[in-house]
């Protein structure tokens, strides 16, 4: 059990350590838009999740609405439900009820591709231990960033503005090469994205929406013209 | 921001991104049968990260020069497979040096 619990945080040391760079530019980011530094720390370790999160203090800066920060989350974390089911399936079978809500709480692109990626069935031990590691490089990161962000060189913060796009990109780019569809959907995606930026009119759409109708659109038309089979699907999403 | 006008933003964030991944990784036991739901639950991923990523990353540095150069760098090393922390932090050392080269010409 112990055992277990500790092996878990050990394969998540690299995740830990990616987080923290990431995390640290969300810190900076969050204070740059007006947030205090333990309101950012409470964001983290309440969502722990990027994409969304950094949606999510978009919105806020904008001074949007709460239907609009709910969707914009909906839409950016739908991926969560899709990596949770099917890692459903490979759940311990003592993995109760009690503990799957728990650890639910935990289901990020990285640790459901460590979990996922196992050989033997994922015990709920393994399952936190794989979750706390990340967790608290997430926290920690966030909280340094936004205390000892502002603290940096002008030229070292808006270089670390990027990391949290730089990770995007290794996530979305390396599946292009392999599946044309993907390719397909992302430029669409990035061709919508731009088009919210710069074409008059629909440019008053606020970032969040805009997030939400791109990306929408994008999935939606790969859906209808490049529907997947079963054996693509299993290869697991990002 | 006051935590009064906080703390709502901070509720709704955190409860919504919380159901998405619990209530399946809870509930579910049985496979979506919809090859459309299915499908677009597959492409959903990229479509998201490629939609804020671009033309976002462009502005996030202080010159614009420094942001295309951010994304060349990126797509280069995630093309040749390497790993997130390595893309991220290429990615802002790019920046940093676009920039520095920048101020001195």
């Amino acid at each position: 059990m112990k055992g277990r619990f500790l092996g878990g945080m050990r394969d998540g040391i690299p995740i830990a350590l990616g987080y923290l760079s990431v995390s640290f530019t969300f810190g900076i980011k969050a204070v740059n838009d007006g947030l205090f530094w333990w309101e950012a720390l409470l964001i983290s370790m309440t969502n722990l999740t990027s994409a969304g999160q950094l949606a999510g203090i978009s919105v806020i800066a904008a001074g949007g609405s709460l239907v609009e920060i709910a969707m914009t989350q909906i839409i950016i974390n739908m991926r969560y439900a899709l990596m949770s089911l099917s890692l459903t399936q490979k759940l311990d079978k003592h993995f109760t009820k009690g503990k799957r809500w728990l650890a639910g709480f935990g289901v990020t692109d990285e640790i459901f591709a460590v979990a996922s990626g196992r050989l033997c069935d994922v015990t709920a031990a393994y399952m936190a231990g794989l979750i706390t590691t990340p967790f608290v490089g997430w926290s920690l990161g966030t909280a340094l960033g936004a205390l000892a962000g502002n603290v940096l060189p002008p030229s070292v913060q808006s270089a670390l503005s990027v990391a949290i796009y730089g990770m995007f990109v290794a996530i979305f780019v390396p599946p292009m090469k392999k599946h044309k569809s993907i390719f397909f959907v992302v430029m669409l995606g990035i061709a919508l994205s731009c088009c919210f930026k710069w074409l008059p009119l629909i440019n008053r759409v606020s970032s969040g929406f805009a997030i939400i109708i791109c990306t929408v659109i994008a999935a939606a038309v790969g859906a209808v013209l490049f529907p997947v089979d079963d054996a693509q699907e299993s290869e697991g999403a990002a | 921001m006051s935590f009064e006008k906080f703390l709502p933003y901070l509720a709704v964030m955190a409860v919504v991104t919380y159901l998405i991944r619990a209530v399946p990784f809870a509930m579910f036991s049985k496979q979506i049968k919809s090859r459309f739901a299915k499908s677009f639950l597959y492409y959903v991923p990229y479509a998201v990260l490629a939609v804020m990523t671009v033309p976002e990353i462009f502005f996030s540095p202080d010159m614009i020069v420094a942001g295309v150069a951010a994304l060349a760098v990126a797509v280069l090393l995630a093309y040749k497979e390497r790993g997130l922390l390595t893309v991220a932090m290429c990615c802002s050392a790019a920046v940093f040096v676009t920039e520095l080269i920048a101020k001195h010409i």
